[in-house]
Protein backbone atom coordinates (compact mmCIF):
# COMPACT_ATOMS: atom_id res chain seq x y z
CA UNK A 1 0.00 0.00 0.00
CA UNK A 2 1.27 3.41 -0.77
CA UNK A 3 1.60 6.05 1.96
CA UNK A 4 -1.22 8.10 0.56
CA UNK A 5 -3.64 5.23 0.79
CA UNK A 6 -2.53 4.35 4.30
CA UNK A 7 -3.03 7.95 5.26
CA UNK A 8 -6.50 8.04 3.76
CA UNK A 9 -7.55 4.90 5.56
CA UNK A 10 -6.13 6.11 8.88
CA UNK A 11 -7.87 9.45 8.51
CA UNK A 12 -11.11 7.70 7.68
CA UNK A 13 -10.91 5.45 10.71
CA UNK A 14 -10.09 8.38 12.98
CA UNK A 15 -13.01 10.37 11.62
CA UNK A 16 -15.32 7.42 12.12
CA UNK A 17 -14.21 7.00 15.73
CA UNK A 18 -14.60 10.69 16.44
CA UNK A 19 -18.01 10.51 14.78
CA UNK A 20 -19.07 7.73 17.15
CA UNK A 21 -17.96 9.69 20.21
CA UNK A 22 -19.74 12.82 19.03
CA UNK A 23 -22.88 10.88 18.13
CA UNK A 24 -23.09 9.25 21.56
CA UNK A 25 -22.55 12.60 23.22
CA UNK A 26 -25.13 14.38 21.11
CA UNK A 27 -27.60 11.60 21.63
CA UNK A 28 -27.22 11.67 25.41
CA UNK A 29 -27.34 15.42 25.78
CA UNK A 30 -30.07 15.71 23.19
CA UNK A 31 -32.15 13.06 24.89
CA UNK A 32 -31.83 14.70 28.29
CA UNK A 33 -32.53 18.18 27.00
CA UNK A 34 -35.36 17.04 24.76
CA UNK A 35 -37.12 15.29 27.61
CA UNK A 36 -36.27 17.82 30.25
CA UNK A 37 -36.41 21.32 28.81
CA UNK A 38 -40.17 21.33 28.09
CA UNK A 39 -40.74 20.66 31.78
CA UNK A 40 -38.54 23.50 33.00
CA UNK A 41 -40.46 26.55 34.04
CA UNK A 42 -39.69 29.61 36.08
CA UNK A 43 -41.88 28.19 38.78
CA UNK A 44 -39.95 24.94 38.72
CA UNK A 45 -36.71 26.81 39.31
CA UNK A 46 -38.03 29.05 42.06
CA UNK A 47 -40.21 26.89 44.27
CA UNK A 48 -39.16 24.32 46.78
CA UNK A 49 -39.60 20.60 46.39
CA UNK A 50 -42.78 18.79 47.40
CA UNK A 51 -42.61 15.50 49.21
CA UNK A 52 -46.05 14.08 48.42
CA UNK A 53 -47.88 16.28 45.96
CA UNK A 54 -46.97 17.18 42.42
CA UNK A 55 -45.74 20.58 41.19
CA UNK A 56 -42.63 20.76 43.34
CA UNK A 57 -39.59 22.76 42.22
CA UNK A 58 -35.85 22.52 42.74
CA UNK A 59 -34.92 25.96 44.03
CA UNK A 60 -33.14 24.71 47.14
CA UNK A 61 -31.42 21.80 45.43
CA UNK A 62 -30.10 24.03 42.68
CA UNK A 63 -28.78 26.54 45.15
CA UNK A 64 -27.27 23.77 47.30
CA UNK A 65 -25.40 22.37 44.32
CA UNK A 66 -23.90 25.75 43.53
CA UNK A 67 -23.10 26.54 47.13
CA UNK A 68 -21.50 23.15 47.61
CA UNK A 69 -19.36 23.75 44.56
CA UNK A 70 -18.18 27.09 45.90
CA UNK A 71 -17.39 25.65 49.32
CA UNK A 72 -15.61 22.66 47.82
CA UNK A 73 -13.48 24.88 45.62
CA UNK A 74 -12.67 27.18 48.53
CA UNK A 75 -11.49 24.16 50.50
CA UNK A 76 -9.72 22.25 47.76
CA UNK A 77 -8.23 24.86 45.44
CA UNK A 78 -5.70 26.41 47.85
CA UNK A 79 -4.53 22.99 49.03
CA UNK A 80 -4.29 21.68 45.48
CA UNK A 81 -2.46 24.82 44.37
CA UNK A 82 0.10 24.41 47.12
CA UNK A 83 0.51 20.72 46.46
CA UNK A 84 0.70 21.21 42.69
CA UNK A 85 3.34 23.92 43.01
CA UNK A 86 5.30 21.78 45.41
CA UNK A 87 5.22 18.71 43.17
CA UNK A 88 6.03 20.65 40.01
CA UNK A 89 8.71 22.99 41.29
CA UNK A 90 10.13 21.98 44.63
CA UNK A 91 9.76 18.23 45.14
CA UNK A 92 13.06 16.39 44.80
CA UNK A 93 12.94 13.42 42.48
CA UNK A 94 13.01 10.62 45.06
CA UNK A 95 10.89 7.85 46.54
CA UNK A 96 9.03 10.17 48.93
CA UNK A 97 7.79 12.23 46.01
CA UNK A 98 6.84 9.10 44.11
CA UNK A 99 4.96 7.86 47.16
CA UNK A 100 3.03 11.14 47.29
CA UNK A 101 2.16 10.85 43.61
CA UNK A 102 0.99 7.25 44.03
CA UNK A 103 -1.10 8.21 47.05
CA UNK A 104 -2.76 10.95 45.05
CA UNK A 105 -3.53 8.52 42.27
CA UNK A 106 -5.04 6.02 44.69
CA UNK A 107 -7.14 8.78 46.22
CA UNK A 108 -8.47 9.71 42.80
CA UNK A 109 -9.63 6.17 42.09
CA UNK A 110 -11.51 5.56 45.32
CA UNK A 111 -15.15 4.67 44.65
CA UNK A 112 -17.38 7.53 45.66
CA UNK A 113 -19.51 5.33 47.90
CA UNK A 114 -16.41 4.54 49.94
CA UNK A 115 -15.57 8.21 50.28
CA UNK A 116 -19.20 8.85 51.23
CA UNK A 117 -19.21 6.20 53.93
CA UNK A 118 -15.87 7.39 55.22
CA UNK A 119 -17.27 10.92 55.32
CA UNK A 120 -20.30 9.65 57.18
CA UNK A 121 -18.33 7.78 59.83
CA UNK A 122 -15.58 10.32 60.25
CA UNK A 123 -17.06 13.72 59.51
CA UNK A 124 -20.72 13.26 60.32
CA UNK A 125 -20.39 10.96 63.34
CA UNK A 126 -16.89 11.29 64.73
CA UNK A 127 -16.37 15.01 64.22
CA UNK A 128 -20.05 15.65 64.79
CA UNK A 129 -20.42 17.84 61.74
CA UNK A 130 -23.80 16.12 61.16
CA UNK A 131 -25.34 15.93 57.69
CA UNK A 132 -24.21 19.28 56.40
CA UNK A 133 -22.90 21.14 53.40
CA UNK A 134 -19.58 21.31 55.18
CA UNK A 135 -19.38 17.52 55.53
CA UNK A 136 -20.30 17.23 51.88
CA UNK A 137 -17.73 19.80 50.83
CA UNK A 138 -14.97 18.04 52.78
CA UNK A 139 -15.90 14.68 51.27
CA UNK A 140 -15.88 16.18 47.79
CA UNK A 141 -12.54 17.79 48.54
CA UNK A 142 -11.14 14.27 48.77
CA UNK A 143 -12.24 13.72 45.19
CA UNK A 144 -11.23 17.09 44.01
CA UNK A 145 -7.73 17.22 45.42
CA UNK A 146 -6.13 14.58 43.21
CA UNK A 147 -7.68 15.93 40.04
CA UNK A 148 -6.84 19.53 40.79
CA UNK A 149 -3.36 18.80 42.11
CA UNK A 150 -2.55 16.77 39.04
CA UNK A 151 -3.82 19.38 36.63
CA UNK A 152 -1.97 22.19 38.40
CA UNK A 153 1.24 20.17 38.52
CA UNK A 154 0.99 19.24 34.85
CA UNK A 155 0.11 22.75 33.74
CA UNK A 156 3.10 24.11 35.60
CA UNK A 157 5.38 21.44 34.18
CA UNK A 158 4.27 22.28 30.68
CA UNK A 159 5.51 25.85 31.05
CA UNK A 160 8.94 26.07 29.43
CA UNK A 161 11.81 25.87 31.89
CA UNK A 162 13.32 28.77 29.97
CA UNK A 163 10.78 31.08 31.62
CA UNK A 164 11.93 29.93 35.02
CA UNK A 165 15.57 30.48 34.13
CA UNK A 166 14.72 33.95 32.92
CA UNK A 167 13.16 34.82 36.25
CA UNK A 168 16.05 33.30 38.16
CA UNK A 169 18.65 35.18 36.13
CA UNK A 170 16.99 38.48 36.95
CA UNK A 171 17.42 37.89 40.65
CA UNK A 172 13.79 36.99 41.29
CA UNK A 173 13.04 34.48 44.01
CA UNK A 174 11.63 31.11 42.99
CA UNK A 175 8.36 32.00 44.63
CA UNK A 176 7.99 35.24 42.65
CA UNK A 177 8.90 33.47 39.44
CA UNK A 178 6.40 30.69 40.07
CA UNK A 179 3.50 32.86 41.13
CA UNK A 180 3.96 35.79 38.78
CA UNK A 181 5.56 34.27 35.70
CA UNK A 182 4.71 30.58 35.54
CA UNK A 183 1.20 30.51 37.00
CA UNK A 184 -0.29 32.99 34.52
CA UNK A 185 1.04 30.90 31.65
CA UNK A 186 -0.31 27.75 33.29
CA UNK A 187 -3.73 29.29 33.87
CA UNK A 188 -5.67 27.70 30.99
CA UNK A 189 -4.57 24.21 32.04
CA UNK A 190 -5.41 24.87 35.67
CA UNK A 191 -8.81 26.14 34.61
CA UNK A 192 -9.53 22.96 32.72
CA UNK A 193 -8.84 21.08 35.94
CA UNK A 194 -11.21 23.31 37.87
CA UNK A 195 -13.93 22.86 35.27
CA UNK A 196 -13.55 19.09 35.24
CA UNK A 197 -13.67 18.90 39.00
CA UNK A 198 -16.67 21.21 39.10
CA UNK A 199 -18.54 18.88 36.75
CA UNK A 200 -17.75 16.08 39.12
CA UNK A 201 -19.04 18.02 42.12
CA UNK A 202 -22.29 18.85 40.33
CA UNK A 203 -22.81 15.29 39.27
CA UNK A 204 -21.79 13.50 42.45
CA UNK A 205 -24.55 11.78 44.38
CA UNK A 206 -23.25 8.70 46.17
CA UNK A 207 -20.73 10.50 48.35
CA UNK A 208 -23.19 13.23 49.22
CA UNK A 209 -26.07 11.05 50.32
CA UNK A 210 -24.05 10.10 53.40
CA UNK A 211 -22.51 13.49 54.06
CA UNK A 212 -24.58 16.42 52.88
CA UNK A 213 -27.75 14.44 53.48
CA UNK A 214 -30.96 13.96 51.56
CA UNK A 215 -33.09 16.69 52.95
CA UNK A 216 -33.41 20.30 51.93
CA UNK A 217 -34.88 22.16 54.89
CA UNK A 218 -36.50 25.49 54.17
CA UNK A 219 -33.99 28.28 54.32
CA UNK A 220 -34.32 32.02 54.24
CA UNK A 221 -32.61 33.54 51.19
CA UNK A 222 -32.70 36.98 52.77
CA UNK A 223 -30.68 35.96 55.80
CA UNK A 224 -27.01 36.59 55.10
CA UNK A 225 -25.80 35.66 58.57
CA UNK A 226 -24.11 32.37 57.77
CA UNK A 227 -24.07 31.41 61.46
CA UNK A 228 -27.84 31.50 61.68
CA UNK A 229 -29.41 28.03 61.19
CA UNK A 230 -32.07 29.40 58.88
CA UNK A 231 -29.63 31.29 56.66
CA UNK A 232 -29.14 29.97 53.16
CA UNK A 233 -25.41 30.43 53.67
CA UNK A 234 -25.22 28.31 56.80
CA UNK A 235 -22.70 25.56 55.98
CA UNK A 236 -23.90 23.40 58.87
CA UNK A 237 -27.36 22.66 57.53
CA UNK A 238 -28.17 19.48 55.63
CA UNK A 239 -28.36 20.12 51.94
CA UNK A 240 -29.73 17.86 49.27
CA UNK A 241 -28.14 18.70 45.94
CA UNK A 242 -29.65 18.44 42.50
CA UNK A 243 -27.92 15.16 41.70
CA UNK A 244 -29.02 13.63 44.99
CA UNK A 245 -32.52 14.95 44.34
CA UNK A 246 -32.62 13.21 40.97
CA UNK A 247 -31.54 10.00 42.58
CA UNK A 248 -34.11 10.40 45.35
CA UNK A 249 -37.16 11.15 43.24
CA UNK A 250 -36.28 8.17 41.11
CA UNK A 251 -35.89 5.72 43.96
CA UNK A 252 -37.98 6.62 46.96
CA UNK A 253 -40.14 9.54 46.09
CA UNK A 254 -43.93 9.30 46.19
CA UNK A 255 -44.66 12.46 44.23
CA UNK A 256 -46.87 11.69 41.24
CA UNK A 257 -44.70 13.77 38.89
CA UNK A 258 -41.39 12.18 39.85
CA UNK A 259 -40.58 11.42 36.25
CA UNK A 260 -41.11 15.00 35.13
CA UNK A 261 -39.05 16.33 38.01
CA UNK A 262 -36.12 14.06 37.38
CA UNK A 263 -35.99 14.73 33.66
CA UNK A 264 -36.28 18.48 34.15
CA UNK A 265 -33.68 18.37 36.91
CA UNK A 266 -31.28 16.47 34.71
CA UNK A 267 -31.68 19.06 31.99
CA UNK A 268 -31.08 21.86 34.49
CA UNK A 269 -27.99 20.07 35.77
CA UNK A 270 -26.54 19.81 32.27
CA UNK A 271 -27.36 23.42 31.47
CA UNK A 272 -25.77 24.66 34.69
CA UNK A 273 -22.62 22.66 34.03
CA UNK A 274 -22.51 24.08 30.52
CA UNK A 275 -22.95 27.63 31.78
CA UNK A 276 -20.28 27.11 34.40
CA UNK A 277 -17.96 25.63 31.81
CA UNK A 278 -18.38 28.47 29.33
CA UNK A 279 -18.30 31.12 32.03
CA UNK A 280 -15.10 29.77 33.53
CA UNK A 281 -13.46 29.59 30.12
CA UNK A 282 -14.52 33.10 29.26
CA UNK A 283 -13.24 34.46 32.54
CA UNK A 284 -10.05 32.42 32.24
CA UNK A 285 -9.37 33.62 28.73
CA UNK A 286 -9.95 37.17 29.77
CA UNK A 287 -7.53 36.84 32.68
CA UNK A 288 -4.99 35.00 30.57
CA UNK A 289 -5.00 37.66 27.89
CA UNK A 290 -4.71 40.35 30.45
CA UNK A 291 -1.80 38.72 32.24
CA UNK A 292 0.11 37.62 29.18
CA UNK A 293 -0.69 40.60 26.95
CA UNK A 294 -1.83 38.35 24.12
CA UNK A 295 -4.63 39.68 22.00
CA UNK B 1 39.44 11.91 18.84
CA UNK B 2 42.95 13.10 19.43
CA UNK B 3 44.06 13.00 23.02
CA UNK B 4 45.83 15.91 24.61
CA UNK B 5 47.71 16.25 27.85
CA UNK B 6 45.47 18.20 30.19
CA UNK B 7 48.26 18.91 32.64
CA UNK B 8 49.47 21.54 30.28
CA UNK B 9 47.58 24.70 29.68
CA UNK B 10 48.45 28.22 28.74
CA UNK B 11 46.72 30.88 30.83
CA UNK B 12 48.08 34.29 29.93
CA UNK B 13 48.34 36.84 32.71
CA UNK B 14 46.16 39.44 31.06
CA UNK B 15 46.91 43.00 32.12
CA UNK B 16 44.13 45.29 33.34
CA UNK B 17 41.55 45.90 35.99
CA UNK B 18 39.84 42.67 36.88
CA UNK B 19 36.09 42.39 37.33
CA UNK B 20 35.54 38.76 38.24
CA UNK B 21 37.99 35.93 38.81
CA UNK B 22 37.46 32.18 38.90
CA UNK B 23 39.91 30.35 41.15
CA UNK B 24 40.20 26.56 41.00
CA UNK B 25 36.58 26.22 39.96
CA UNK B 26 35.38 22.63 39.64
CA UNK B 27 31.87 21.53 38.75
CA UNK B 28 30.21 18.17 39.29
CA UNK B 29 26.87 16.97 38.00
CA UNK B 30 26.52 14.13 40.46
CA UNK B 31 29.49 11.92 39.56
CA UNK B 32 30.10 13.64 36.27
CA UNK B 33 33.11 15.93 36.63
CA UNK B 34 32.24 18.70 34.17
CA UNK B 35 34.82 21.40 34.94
CA UNK B 36 38.38 20.78 36.17
CA UNK B 37 40.23 23.57 37.93
CA UNK B 38 39.27 26.58 35.89
CA UNK B 39 41.38 29.63 36.67
CA UNK B 40 40.28 32.65 34.70
CA UNK B 41 40.44 36.37 35.24
CA UNK B 42 37.96 38.54 33.38
CA UNK B 43 38.75 42.19 32.75
CA UNK B 44 36.43 45.13 33.28
CA UNK B 45 34.81 46.66 30.19
CA UNK B 46 36.18 43.97 27.95
CA UNK B 47 34.49 41.25 25.96
CA UNK B 48 35.75 37.75 26.65
CA UNK B 49 34.70 34.78 24.51
CA UNK B 50 34.47 31.22 25.70
CA UNK B 51 34.96 28.80 22.83
CA UNK B 52 35.23 25.02 22.57
CA UNK B 53 33.45 21.99 21.24
CA UNK B 54 29.97 20.98 22.27
CA UNK B 55 29.96 19.49 25.76
CA UNK B 56 33.28 21.06 26.72
CA UNK B 57 31.70 22.84 29.68
CA UNK B 58 31.36 26.44 28.46
CA UNK B 59 27.76 26.85 29.61
CA UNK B 60 28.46 25.03 32.81
CA UNK B 61 31.32 27.37 33.60
CA UNK B 62 29.40 30.49 32.60
CA UNK B 63 26.51 29.56 34.84
CA UNK B 64 28.83 29.37 37.82
CA UNK B 65 29.55 33.05 37.52
CA UNK B 66 26.07 34.10 38.63
CA UNK B 67 25.14 31.06 40.65
CA UNK B 68 22.71 29.71 38.06
CA UNK B 69 24.04 26.23 38.83
CA UNK B 70 22.58 26.29 42.33
CA UNK B 71 20.55 23.13 42.96
CA UNK B 72 21.68 21.77 39.57
CA UNK B 73 25.37 21.12 40.08
CA UNK B 74 28.00 21.20 42.81
CA UNK B 75 30.44 24.04 42.27
CA UNK B 76 33.72 24.04 44.17
CA UNK B 77 36.37 26.73 44.28
CA UNK B 78 36.21 30.48 44.55
CA UNK B 79 34.65 33.13 42.40
CA UNK B 80 35.95 36.50 43.39
CA UNK B 81 33.75 39.44 42.50
CA UNK B 82 34.64 42.83 43.93
CA UNK B 83 36.55 41.24 46.77
CA UNK B 84 33.86 38.73 47.81
CA UNK B 85 33.76 35.06 47.07
CA UNK B 86 30.30 34.83 45.53
CA UNK B 87 30.52 31.07 45.44
CA UNK B 88 30.19 30.86 49.20
CA UNK B 89 27.03 29.63 50.86
CA UNK B 90 26.11 32.77 52.77
CA UNK B 91 26.18 35.09 49.78
CA UNK B 92 22.85 36.60 48.72
CA UNK B 93 22.39 34.91 45.34
CA UNK B 94 19.57 37.23 44.30
CA UNK B 95 21.85 40.21 44.73
CA UNK B 96 24.58 38.40 42.77
CA UNK B 97 22.23 37.75 39.87
CA UNK B 98 21.06 41.34 39.83
CA UNK B 99 24.63 42.49 39.38
CA UNK B 100 25.60 39.72 37.01
CA UNK B 101 22.93 39.42 34.33
CA UNK B 102 22.50 36.60 31.88
CA UNK B 103 21.10 36.04 28.40
CA UNK B 104 20.44 32.49 27.20
CA UNK B 105 20.87 30.56 24.00
CA UNK B 106 17.16 30.45 23.25
CA UNK B 107 15.34 33.77 23.66
CA UNK B 108 13.17 33.55 26.77
CA UNK B 109 11.01 36.64 27.13
CA UNK B 110 8.21 36.32 29.67
CA UNK B 111 4.73 35.65 28.28
CA UNK B 112 3.87 39.25 29.02
CA UNK B 113 3.92 42.55 27.20
CA UNK B 114 7.21 44.09 26.08
CA UNK B 115 6.77 46.75 28.74
CA UNK B 116 6.16 44.24 31.52
CA UNK B 117 9.15 42.21 30.39
CA UNK B 118 11.26 45.26 30.97
CA UNK B 119 9.69 46.43 34.22
CA UNK B 120 8.74 43.23 36.02
CA UNK B 121 12.03 42.61 37.80
CA UNK B 122 12.59 46.33 38.34
CA UNK B 123 9.28 46.67 40.14
CA UNK B 124 10.06 43.63 42.24
CA UNK B 125 13.22 45.44 43.23
CA UNK B 126 11.36 48.42 44.50
CA UNK B 127 11.56 50.80 41.56
CA UNK B 128 8.02 52.14 41.56
CA UNK B 129 8.28 55.62 40.06
CA UNK B 130 6.63 55.66 36.67
CA UNK B 131 9.07 58.19 35.23
CA UNK B 132 12.02 56.17 36.33
CA UNK B 133 10.56 52.98 34.87
CA UNK B 134 9.80 54.70 31.57
CA UNK B 135 13.30 56.07 31.46
CA UNK B 136 14.76 52.61 32.14
CA UNK B 137 12.63 51.02 29.43
CA UNK B 138 13.67 53.55 26.85
CA UNK B 139 17.36 53.68 27.65
CA UNK B 140 17.74 49.93 27.92
CA UNK B 141 15.85 49.22 24.71
CA UNK B 142 18.00 51.83 22.99
CA UNK B 143 21.17 50.25 24.31
CA UNK B 144 20.00 46.91 22.96
CA UNK B 145 19.17 48.50 19.60
CA UNK B 146 15.50 47.57 19.80
CA UNK B 147 13.82 50.84 20.72
CA UNK B 148 13.05 52.05 17.22
CA UNK B 149 11.39 48.79 16.32
CA UNK B 150 9.11 48.50 19.33
CA UNK B 151 8.59 51.97 20.74
CA UNK B 152 5.04 52.21 19.39
CA UNK B 153 3.91 48.80 20.57
CA UNK B 154 5.27 48.35 24.04
CA UNK B 155 2.02 46.81 25.20
CA UNK B 156 2.15 44.08 22.61
CA UNK B 157 3.04 40.57 23.72
CA UNK B 158 6.78 39.97 23.67
CA UNK B 159 6.12 36.55 22.17
CA UNK B 160 4.87 38.25 19.01
CA UNK B 161 8.37 39.59 18.28
CA UNK B 162 10.76 37.83 15.93
CA UNK B 163 13.48 35.62 17.40
CA UNK B 164 16.15 38.26 16.92
CA UNK B 165 13.97 40.94 18.46
CA UNK B 166 13.14 38.66 21.36
CA UNK B 167 16.82 38.09 21.98
CA UNK B 168 17.54 41.82 21.95
CA UNK B 169 14.60 42.24 24.32
CA UNK B 170 16.24 39.73 26.64
CA UNK B 171 19.47 41.70 26.47
CA UNK B 172 17.54 44.91 27.17
CA UNK B 173 15.74 43.24 30.06
CA UNK B 174 19.07 42.12 31.52
CA UNK B 175 20.71 45.52 31.22
CA UNK B 176 17.64 47.28 32.60
CA UNK B 177 18.78 45.88 35.95
CA UNK B 178 21.98 47.91 35.51
CA UNK B 179 24.26 44.93 36.13
CA UNK B 180 28.04 45.16 36.09
CA UNK B 181 28.59 41.97 34.15
CA UNK B 182 26.60 40.48 31.32
CA UNK B 183 26.87 36.76 30.63
CA UNK B 184 25.75 35.69 27.16
CA UNK B 185 25.38 31.99 26.37
CA UNK B 186 25.42 31.59 22.59
CA UNK B 187 22.97 34.48 22.19
CA UNK B 188 23.02 34.29 18.40
CA UNK B 189 22.82 30.57 17.79
CA UNK B 190 19.10 30.68 17.03
CA UNK B 191 19.29 33.81 14.88
CA UNK B 192 19.76 34.74 11.24
CA UNK B 193 22.93 36.55 10.08
CA UNK B 194 21.35 40.00 10.13
CA UNK B 195 20.01 39.67 13.66
CA UNK B 196 23.37 38.21 14.62
CA UNK B 197 25.19 41.27 13.30
CA UNK B 198 22.85 43.55 15.21
CA UNK B 199 23.55 41.69 18.42
CA UNK B 200 27.28 41.76 17.77
CA UNK B 201 27.16 45.52 17.28
CA UNK B 202 25.14 45.80 20.45
CA UNK B 203 27.68 43.78 22.40
CA UNK B 204 30.58 45.88 21.19
CA UNK B 205 28.73 49.05 22.17
CA UNK B 206 27.72 47.63 25.54
CA UNK B 207 31.27 46.95 26.64
CA UNK B 208 31.71 50.64 27.37
CA UNK B 209 29.47 50.13 30.38
CA UNK B 210 29.56 46.43 31.10
CA UNK B 211 31.95 43.56 31.37
CA UNK B 212 30.84 40.93 28.91
CA UNK B 213 31.50 37.20 28.82
CA UNK B 214 30.08 35.41 25.82
CA UNK B 215 29.95 31.76 24.85
CA UNK B 216 30.09 31.27 21.11
CA UNK B 217 30.55 28.51 18.57
CA UNK B 218 31.23 31.03 15.88
CA UNK B 219 34.96 31.74 15.57
CA UNK B 220 34.29 34.71 13.34
CA UNK B 221 32.11 36.16 16.03
CA UNK B 222 34.78 35.62 18.66
CA UNK B 223 37.37 37.44 16.55
CA UNK B 224 35.00 40.25 15.63
CA UNK B 225 33.75 41.15 19.07
CA UNK B 226 36.00 39.83 21.81
CA UNK B 227 39.18 41.16 23.34
CA UNK B 228 40.08 37.93 25.13
CA UNK B 229 39.26 34.32 24.46
CA UNK B 230 39.29 31.17 26.57
CA UNK B 231 39.37 27.78 24.90
CA UNK B 232 37.62 24.90 26.71
CA UNK B 233 38.15 21.23 25.98
CA UNK B 234 36.48 18.37 27.88
CA UNK B 235 36.04 20.47 30.99
CA UNK B 236 39.57 21.91 30.98
CA UNK B 237 40.54 25.46 30.18
CA UNK B 238 43.29 24.78 27.68
CA UNK B 239 44.23 28.28 26.74
CA UNK B 240 43.38 31.83 27.68
CA UNK B 241 44.85 34.85 25.97
CA UNK B 242 44.12 37.92 23.91
CA UNK B 243 41.77 36.94 21.09
CA UNK B 244 44.35 37.93 18.50
CA UNK B 245 46.93 35.57 19.95
CA UNK B 246 44.49 32.69 20.27
CA UNK B 247 43.48 32.87 16.64
CA UNK B 248 46.76 33.92 15.04
CA UNK B 249 49.34 32.38 17.24
CA UNK B 250 47.92 29.84 19.71
CA UNK B 251 50.28 28.39 22.26
CA UNK B 252 48.65 24.99 22.66
CA UNK B 253 48.36 22.24 20.08
CA UNK B 254 44.72 21.57 21.02
CA UNK B 255 43.77 25.21 20.46
CA UNK B 256 45.45 25.35 17.13
CA UNK B 257 43.76 22.11 16.04
CA UNK B 258 40.37 23.39 17.18
CA UNK B 259 40.50 26.73 15.42
CA UNK B 260 41.85 25.21 12.25
CA UNK B 261 39.04 22.65 12.30
CA UNK B 262 41.48 19.75 12.55
CA UNK B 263 39.93 18.45 15.73
CA UNK B 264 39.02 14.91 16.63
N1 LIG C 1 21.87 19.94 33.75
C1 LIG C 1 22.83 19.02 33.57
N2 LIG C 1 22.80 17.87 34.24
C2 LIG C 1 23.76 16.94 34.09
N3 LIG C 1 24.82 17.09 33.28
C3 LIG C 1 24.92 18.22 32.57
C4 LIG C 1 23.93 19.25 32.68
N4 LIG C 1 24.29 20.27 31.87
C5 LIG C 1 25.43 19.88 31.29
N5 LIG C 1 25.82 18.66 31.71
C6 LIG C 1 27.05 17.94 31.28
O1 LIG C 1 28.13 18.78 31.49
C7 LIG C 1 29.04 18.72 30.40
C8 LIG C 1 29.28 20.10 29.84
O2 LIG C 1 28.07 20.59 29.30
P1 LIG C 1 27.88 22.10 28.86
O3 LIG C 1 26.44 22.28 28.59
O4 LIG C 1 28.48 22.98 29.86
O5 LIG C 1 28.70 22.15 27.52
P2 LIG C 1 28.84 23.33 26.47
O6 LIG C 1 30.29 23.56 26.27
O7 LIG C 1 28.02 24.49 26.88
O8 LIG C 1 28.23 22.65 25.18
P3 LIG C 1 27.36 23.33 24.01
O9 LIG C 1 28.33 24.02 23.13
O10 LIG C 1 26.73 22.16 23.32
O11 LIG C 1 26.38 24.25 24.64
C9 LIG C 1 28.44 17.76 29.40
O12 LIG C 1 29.06 16.52 29.59
C10 LIG C 1 26.99 17.65 29.80
O13 LIG C 1 26.50 16.37 29.56
MG1 LIG D 1 26.24 25.45 26.11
Amino acid sequence: MNPKRVNNIATGVIFALVGIVVAILLFLIGYILFNGVPNISWKFLTTSAQAFSSGGGIRDQLFNSLYLLVLTLILSFPIALGAGIYLAEYAPDNWVTNLIRTTIEVLSSLPSVVVGLFGYLFLVIQLQLSFSILSGAIALTFFNLPLLTRSIEESLNSVSSLQKEAGKSLGLSDWKTITKILLPVALPGILTGVILSAGRVFGEAAALIYTAGQSAPAVNYGNWNFLDPTSFLNPMRPAETLAVHIWKVNTESVTPDAHLISSASSAVLIIVILIFNLGARYLGNHLYKKMTATK
Amino acid sequence: MKTYNFDESYIADVPGEKEITAKDVQVFYGDNHAIFNANLKFLRNKVTSLIGASGSGKSTFLRCLNRMNDRIATVKGEIDYQGTNINSKNVNVYEVRKQIGMVFQRPNPFAKSIRENMTFALKENGIKSKDKLEERIESSLKEAALWDEVKDELDKSALALSGGQQQRLCIARAIAMRPNILLLDEPCSALDPISTLKIEETVVRLKENYTIIIVTHNMGQATRISDYTAFFHLGHVIEYDATKNIFENPSMQATSDYISGDFG
